[in-house]
């Protein structure tokens, strides 16, 4: 049949053979009902191969789902002064997070969130930058240490921001501000940067790390150990309820050898000058004290710092961010006479009773330069005591010429001058104890003699820190102990009530050729406070309690003696005051090293600033 | 009674094998709604209010016999066809035109169709010499396209799908031939580029995802994947009713509606789905059954073609749930939560009810 026909044929034949369609239709029935049997079985097929065959993975992934791992992390450790104030502790406060896979794009986001909370400028930045280190549905933190006001606005609008949430955390606190920064450092945000020299997988909960200080020398001991919690969640990652949970080990909280006391001390009396001082317990090599000025607020820091602010520290006078104490390299001047003095008895250079005229200059052979002392026309024939008592520089130039550059050196490292001192921060400077090698290898030059008698009154070459010189007065004081000076006094772990004290550990036990010696390097520096024609003679106790010290003079630009520095000279150009000292004479419990910036005369402005620090440790140490 | 009612009202003749397998059906899926809802009272009470509505609208088209249905054909397709056009211009819904807000009363014109087209490819088929010839059935395609195109730019894919797929039925049965159906099966298959270019992004979307869910994990991957890991973490035996912590915990999409399954599949494991599938199969096979009884040409398509299209909800459903076809919006009969689905597959069981009621009264 052709279409035509068809056509014709199916609208010209109404009569239709029912029984055939209706066998026909049966027919085409079975056939649907097998299909749909058939497609059934498929589908079953597809049922068993999800539910039986692949049940275990995907068991697991339901599991997977529904539980996550929650890093609890640990409470850092406190930080108390020796006597038990505490100089770092944790406050309650609350910060803003936002889990990026529920709160869709940031952009917008921050703009909202902006408008009621003011957030810090590099927020988006920093979070692209620390996106790496969060897991999926993990909270990424935004800001910190939010207002009162802020949680309170935020409260009202949190309807607005799915995913974004106020969360309380402790946050880090230093309630003696600037006083102790250059000891303590800070904590600050934790960036993907810092990761390096940790575990990460026990710091996933942690927002902040010991960036400098004792915060960063002792991050593994405060930080502890990280917790975790097993937790069922629905689709949004709310937490409905915890499964399980290891809890988190706190850090260890620790004793710092730091005295308060001393500590404000020291920072009253520099005042406002720029300078340092060490304080460290001659018989334990704790340090009592250790003051930068000028310093800054760690608080600022903590939270992050905005650029204002760091801008301003930056650009303040006296460079803030610079620890002196450990970092500020300074000529020794006549500070080093003791040691050098000490170096001439012990190697049997010079004995006791041996006299040098001092003329007021003296002169190497066959150079015309003179090298002065500081008094004019000199003063006279002096021994030891009388060259410490009263700074005679001609009496150190000849002995440093008898003794030789590489003697002295020698002798003195012994002392720690020009390497660190090991003490419990990072960075230190290692200062310059100048040798013959030593210059040979720096600048490729041979040694002059003229170099030697300079070194012999601490100039030159010389460099050392405020720590160094502490440290090396600390050996002097107690007979030949040299410690690794140590701020941490005492550790206090977790669930333990007593605290465990951490001993300085022994650099070096300088050998003693005859303790004579050493008393009478010490009875010369006694005499400068207590001599009738003592340097320091000003700052002598009146209760009778005996100190022996020693001034100095850091040569900021080489002058001559006869333009003695006045009112007049400009300020940065002043010589920086140096002294250091140590008390009771008897039985010393503290040494101090004392640098004022730009003070002029160690005597008169080093060692009364010296003098306010041993008296606020010794009136300390008679109170019960 | 008999006596003073007309003769086709006569108390229902309802063909109780078939309520049985829809009420066993009804009360599975109560319970899994209670469960997939949260345990939530009122969900189950609004739909148990749904069912309600569904079974009088069973019982009142159980006594409207065939011949009747015969007769509003043409009218019923007609008005359908017109709301479907109203729809195009007066529709409200989210972001799709499917629904025809009349007042009180808000409903999908596309329902309708759901039951007017493949009465209107049996009315049309019925007078006719079968197997159709070639003319007749390109009038028929004709007759379930119209429908099917308006309503899959409305858009609504599935229930597109579902009206094409029951018309074609009834095409089928009333014995198409192969060799023209293996044609509009290439012919289909031929013009799958261009659906493809007639779809909304977001169809595309479902299509690519569907392709490879993991591509997009937390976006549209979610609902292929969760529930993929429902149904595989249920195991042979579930998680017990109430204990599926895929849908308890809310990680399986539209879980009281399309997704239904994989809550059950997730509590009841394999053995609820078997038997599951198994009641599916009943009632399939049940209608069959009674439309081979049937005595009209009419009535034996459009039984057909109702029971054919009742067991392609499951197999969309289930192939969706279980991730074998892509994510298309077909809920699972009588299981799934909402209004009108419900109300127009029972008021189907009617007419398959009633042609079983009235097989001997047909002239």
């Amino acid at each position: 049949m052709n279409i035509r026909q068809r056509i014709r044929h199916s609208q010209s034949s109404p009569i239709k053979d029912q029984a055939l369609e209706s066998r026909r239709f049966t027919e085409r029935a079975a056939v649907a009902f097998a299909l749909v049997a058939v497609a059934l079985m498929l589908l079953a097929a597809r049922y068993v191969y999800l539910q039986v065959l692949s049940h275990e993975e995907f068991a697991t992934r339901s599991t997977n789902n529904r539980v996550r791992v929650v890093p609890v992390p640990p409470n850092r450790g406190l930080i108390y002064d020796r006597r038990g104030r505490p100089i770092a502790e944790n406050r309650p406060a609350y910060r803003l997070e936002v889990v990026p896979e529920k709160a869709g794009e940031l952009g917008p986001l921050l703009e909202r969130l902006g408008a009621i909370i003011a957030l810090p400028e590099d927020v988006q930045e920093r979070f692209e930058r620390n996106r790496p280190r969060y897991r999926v549905f993990d909270s990424v933190p935004l800001k910190f240490n939010l207002s009162e006001a802020e949680v309170a606005r935020f409260a009202v609008d949190r309807h607005r921001f799915d995913g974004v949430d106020v969360v309380p955390y402790l946050a880090r606190h230093y309630p003696q501000g600037e006083l102790l920064t250059h000891v303590l450092g800070y904590v600050g945000r934790l960036d993907v940067d810092d990761l390096g020299r940790v575990d990460e997988g026990n710091y996933r909960g942690t927002t902040h790390i010991g960036k400098t200080g004792i915060e960063r020398y002792y991050e593994s001991a405060l930080h502890g150990s990280s917790g975790l919690e097993k937790v069922e969640t629905n689709s949004q990652g709310r937490t409905l309820q915890v499964l399980e949970r290891s809890s988190p080990v706190h850090g260890d909280d620790l004793v710092l050898s730091i005295d308060l006391e001393v500590q404000r001390a020291a920072w009253d009396a520099l005042g406002e000058r720029a300078g340092a001082v060490v304080a460290i317990d001659p018989n334990d090599g704790a340090v009592l004290a250790m003051v930068s000025k000028p310093a800054y607020d760690p608080n600022l820091f903590v939270h992050g710092i905005s650029t204002a602010d760091y801008r301003a520290i930056l650009s303040a006078r006296g460079r803030p961010l610079f620890n002196r104490t450990l970092l500020g390299g300074y000529e020794p001047g006549s500070t080093l006479k003791p040691f050098v003095g000490l170096a001439g008895l012990e190697l049997g250079v010079i004995s006791d009773g041996d006299e040098v005229f001092s003329g007021g200059e003296f002169y190497l052979p066959n150079v015309s330069r003179p090298y002065r002392d500081w008094k004019r026309g000199g003063h006279g024939s002096v021994n030891i005591y009388e060259a410490l008592e009263q700074s005679v520089n001609t009496f150190f130039y000849q002995l440093a010429l008898d003794l030789g550059i590489d003697r002295m050196h020698d002798y003195l490292a012994m002392f720690g001058f020009g390497a660190p001192t090991g003490i419990d921060l990072l960075g230190e400077n290692a200062g310059v104890l100048p040798s013959r090698a030593w210059k040979r290898g720096q600048f490729g030059q041979p040694w002059y003699p003229g170099e030697t008698v300079i070194a012999g009154i601490g100039q030159g070459f010389n460099v050392t820190t405020p720590v160094q010189l502490a440290n090396a007065l600390v050996v002097l004081a107690n007979g030949g102990t040299r410690f690794e000076p140590r701020l941490l006094y005492a550790v206090k772990h977790p669930g333990n009530t007593r605290a465990d004290r951490i001993e300085s550990p022994v650099a070096q036990q300088v050998p003693v050729a005859d303790p004579a010696h050493w008393d009478t390097i010490r009875e010369g520096m006694r005499r400068v406070v207590h001599g009738r024609k003592g340097t320091a003679r000003a700052i002598r106790p009146d209760d009778g309690t005996e100190i022996a010290g020693k001034s100095g003079t850091a040569q900021v630009v080489a002058q001559d003696r006869d333009e003695d520095m006045d009112e007049d000279t400009a300020e940065h150009l002043r010589h920086h005051a140096l002294f250091i000292a140590y008390a009771p004479f008897e039985r010393p419990s503290i040494v101090v090293a004392t640098v004022v910036e730009h003070g002029g005369g160690g005597s008169a402005e080093a060692a009364p600033v010296t003098r306010a620090v041993l008296d606020a440790w010794l009136y300390q140490e008679r109170l019960p | 009674m008999r006596r003073w009612l007309p003769g086709w009202l006569h108390w229902p003749q309802l063909d109780v094998p078939l309520l049985a397998g829809l009420l066993l059906l009804m009360g599975c899926g109560l319970l899994v709604l209670y469960s997939a809802s949260g345990a939530d009272a009122d969900v189950v009470n609004r739909q148990a209010v749904r069912l309600a509505v569904g079974l009088a609208a069973m019982l009142v088209l159980s006594q409207v016999p065939p011949h009747i249905l015969k007769i509003w054909t043409p009218w019923l397709f007609t008005l359908g066809l017109a709301l479907l056009l109203a729809t195009w211009f007066v529709g409200t819904g989210r972001a799709t035109n499917r629904w025809l807000d009349l007042g009180l009363v808000r409903f999908q014109p596309s329902e309708i169709m759901k039951l007017a087209v493949p009465m209107m490819v049996a009315w049309y088929l019925h007078p006719r010499r079968l197997p159709p010839d070639l003319i007749t059935v390109l009038i028929a395609t004709f007759i379930l396209v119209i429908p099917a195109v308006l309503i899959a730019r409305q858009p609504d894919l599935g229930t597109a799908l579902l009206v094409g797929v029951s018309g074609f039925f009834a095409l089928f049965l009333a014995g198409l031939r192969w060799r023209l159906m293996f044609a509009l099966a290439g012919l289909a298959v031929a013009l799958l580029p261009a659906l493809w270019y007639a779809m909304h992004d977001y169809q595309r979307q479902r299509v690519l995802t569907f392709l490879d869910p993991e591509s997009d994990p937390l976006g549209t991957g979610w609902n292929i994947i969760q529930s993929k890991i429902a149904v595989g973490s249920g195991g042979l035996f579930g998680k017990g009713w109430l204990h599926g912590t895929q849908s308890r915990l809310e990680f399986i999409p539209e879980r009281h509606t399309d997704f239904i399954l994989a809550v059950l599949s997730e509590e009841f494991g394999l053995a609820g789905v078997l038997v599951l599938f198994a009641i599916y199969l009943f009632i399939t096979g049940r209608g069959l059954y009674i439309a081979s009884n049937a005595r009209s040409t009419y009535a034996r398509l459009l039984a057909g073609s109702l029971s054919l299209t009742f067991f392609v909800y499951v197999l969309v459903n289930a192939g969706m749930v279980s991730g074998l076809l892509p994510v298309v919006g077909v809920p699972l009969p009588l299981i799934s939560y909402g209004g009108t689905s419900i109300v127009t597959l029972l008021a189907g069981f009617g007419i398959l009810m009633s042609i079983h009621g009235h097989r001997t009264f047909i002239r």
